[in-house]
């Protein structure tokens, strides 16, 4: 399946401008759609498949009476194949909204699918789901929040083997999840991170069973990373109710160990499309992840919660690292997790300098002014935290590139350095004289009129000459 | 960006953190006219802090995704037989052919030959099932573990776990693979009667798990002895047939 859909990677004839051309119009579309809040993944997925996939396939409004004898035939059937055939029929019918409305009308419809999915014949099972999937495609809440009996089961079987199978109950998930709050306030405590980062984990070596050797030449092959990926976004972006009670789930460490895995991913993969996947997995565990932090569970210091691994910084920077330039939305992203892990820990802080981290940090002022203001605020997380910390931002590029930050005018950027400024000039003796000797006060001067910030830069300019 | 090389090495090492920095701070930091304070920020779902990420997330969703439950295109190859001993199911795509057997040929208990899931509720079966050591500690501490991945949680009888399932994990009561064993039967034998879900291991309810022989259920009597002798006796769905849809004189509260 996944090999299947990467084909459509391939331009097919296309010139290399027309493709950037035709890149830049999509992205300007979608953040229109974004500002309007009309950017739904899943709607999305689906319109821009039914033109390509349905063709001139008509879908048929199934009624009541149509539903019931469908159901009748895959629930008491007495072939197998005629079992299978009746879903089939009755999958086709809920690719329209009316048959989807009428079947939760149905009473017991849920049940009996419910039940065929639970089923122990396999070909039942997977056209239950299928039926399913049809139906988290609604963009009613209500047609979702009918499938509540059945997210017990998907998230089950999200522990299987069957590739395929797990593929279309992360899809299913995911759009319910998007569609329904209702469903999102169930998923969690039904343990969906969990399920979802154990889906991750299962890595590239899933078991397949055995060939046959007579006929089968080629066994399609299982690509957990890339079909979780594509599930895991939106189902994490979209999980931010109750936050309380993902972290009291030891979601904070899940989310970590996430991250653990990722970094390991990228640094020994050399396969493009499993690093474009690592990629679109690093954002929402990122957000969710820092997000998570600013519960106030998450504060309790020494709680049993509290995220303390600092692998979490390497992995965080050998990720920010390695998509610097595939992927540059990830930076201040990334950055804003770094604020929220710094801020209020003494723990990352000092990890920060003893893993030697404060130079890279330093060389991603140059970036943008974004990134520049959040390169600053964790800076200043550290240096606010004392003498102890600012001995070791000391020595070193700080004072250079603080002045080359001097130079610019945004005012933010400027503004941001300026704090650090008064922090250095605080905690660390000799900071101020250096500063004088590197010019400091003339990198002052032409901020000197600026509205929001001549106050401080006129304490600054005091606090160097007398101290 | 430049790392330094013995980061690598870090986050291949073991998990914890250097003890922190002594803090010590001065009353004047912060103070007007500055004003930086460290604190977390917190960012909701439609931020526009988001919008770049969010832009090339969709870019690359366009680019690789297709529907997924779409009308198969897979290939058709000639028809063949699953290969396991017992097994004649045939199959003419190998997406079939895959899931039927993880499904029923997969996780399957070498004792009572049922098949589950997956691999955690397969060795939670065969644990709370087949092994006597296993009912000896459960006299005596919490055994029975939660059947959420991830949820550490045990308790002193299946029961228990169930409540916890319902009440903590918000499942189903009725959930299909924690039904308790029926009766005082020692573990090798497979209960075939009218009552109660069990049937002959190869099939029906393959993917049941666990519980404690003294337990007695209360449930309901079955009603599957209204129904024709027509249902095939290889179909379940949960606690007896009681459930299909037409079956309006046993409702229950829920769908």
């Amino acid at each position: 399946m996944w090999s299947g859909r990467r084909g459509l990677l391939r331009s097919s004839g296309c010139g290399v401008e027309e493709l950037r051309c035709r890149r830049r119009e999509r992205e300007a579309a979608l953040r229109k759609a974004r500002r309007e809040q009309q950017l739904v993944s899943k709607r999305l997925l689906r319109d821009e498949a039914t033109e390509e996939a349905e063709g001139g396939c008509v879908v048929v409004i199934l009624g009541e009476a149509e539903i019931q004898e469908f159901l009748r035939l895959a629930q008491r059937g007495t072939e197998e194949k005629e079992r299978e055939r009746a879903l089939v029929s009755l999958r086709r019918g809920l690719q329209h909204p009316e048959t989807q409305q009428t079947f939760i009308r149905l009473e017991g419809s849920i049940r009996t699918l419910v039940g065929l999915l639970t089923s122990n014949q396999a070909l039942l099972q997977l056209e239950a789901a299928r039926c399913l999937h049809e139906l988290s495609h609604s963009e009613q809440s209500a047609v979702a929040e009918a499938c509540l009996p059945a997210t017990s089961y998907l998230l089950t079987y999200l522990s299987g083997h069957s590739s395929d199978f797990i593929e279309l109950c992360l899809y299913t998930l995911g759009n319910l999840i998007v569609e329904s709050e209702a469903v999102r306030r169930q998923l969690l405590p039904q343990g969906i991170v969990p399920a979802l980062a154990a889906c991750i984990q299962l890595g590239p070596g899933l078991y397949s069973p055995p060939a046959h050797t007579a006929t089968v030449t080629a066994w399609p092959k299982a690509e957990p990373w890339g079909s979780c990926g594509v599930c895991l976004v939106p189902s994490l972006h979209h999980l931010q109710v109750n936050n309380a009670l993902l972290i009291t789930q030891g979601a904070l460490t899940t989310l970590g160990l996430l991250l653990l895995d990722l970094a390991a991913a990228v640094q020994r993969t050399e396969d493009a499309g499993l690093e474009l996947v690592c990629g679109q997995l690093v954002c929402p565990v990122v957000r969710c992840l820092s997000n998570l932090l600013t519960e106030a569970a998450a504060e309790t210091v020494g709680g049993p919660m509290q995220l303390r691994d600092e692998r979490v910084l390497a992995a965080l920077f050998i990720l920010l690292q390695f998509f610097l330039h595939k992927q540059p939305s990830l930076l201040p992203e990334g950055l804003w997790l770094l604020n929220n892990l710094t801020a209020n820990s003494p723990s990352f802080c000092t990890s920060l300098i003893s893993l030697d981290l404060i130079e890279p940090l330093l060389h991603l002022l140059s970036v943008s002014n974004v990134v520049s203001v959040l390169v600053l605020t964790v800076l200043c997380n550290v240096a606010e935290k004392g003498p102890a910390y600012c001995q070791h931002l000391w020595p070193g590029l700080l004072l250079p590139t603080l002045l080359d930050t001097l130079a610019l005018s945004d005012t933010e950027v400027v503004g941001q350095s300026l704090e650090l400024l008064q922090l250095l000039f605080l905690y660390q003796p000799g900071a101020a004289q250096a500063f004088l000797q590197q010019s400091g006060l003339q990198a002052l001067q032409r901020h000197e009129e600026v509205a929001q910030l001549q106050d401080r830069v006129h304490a600054l300019q005091q606090t160097a000459l007398h101290g | 960006m430049q790392l330094p090389p013995a980061l690598h090495a870090r986050l291949a090492g073991a998990p914890g953190a250097a003890a922190p920095l002594p803090v010590q701070r001065d009353s004047l930091a912060g103070n007007a006219p500055f004003r930086f304070a460290a604190r977390q920020v917190r960012f909701p779902r439609e931020h526009e802090f988001f919008e770049d990420g969010d832009v090339q997330r969709h870019l690359y969703l366009q680019d690789v995704i297709t529907q997924v439950a779409a009308e198969p295109e897979r290939p058709r190859v000639p028809e063949f037989t699953c290969q396991v001993a017992g097994c004649c199911q045939a199959f003419d795509t190998l997406e079939d052919y895959e899931h039927h057997y993880h499904t029923l040929h997969g996780n399957v208990c070498s004792s009572c030959k049922r098949a589950f899931p997956s691999g955690h509720l397969l060795d939670t079966h065969i644990q709370e099932w087949h092994d006597s050591l296993f009912q000896i500690l459960a006299e005596r501490q919490d055994m029975y573990q939660c059947l959420v991945e991830g949820c550490t949680e045990k308790f002193r009888t299946s029961r228990d776990r169930k409540e916890h399932l319902v009440t903590h994990h918000l499942y189903p009561a009725d959930f299909r693979f924690d039904k308790p064993r029926k009766g005082r039967r020692p573990a090798s034998q497979v209960s075939t009667e009218a009552i109660g879900e069990d049937r002959a291991p190869s099939e029906g309810d393959a993917m049941e798990v666990c519980s404690e022989q003294a337990e007695a259920h209360s449930e309901p009597p079955r009603e599957r002895r209204v129904y024709s002798h027509r249902i095939p006796s290889t179909v379940c769905f949960g606690q007896g047939a009681s459930r299909g849809f037409k079956s309006t004189k046993k409702r229950s509260k829920r769908q």
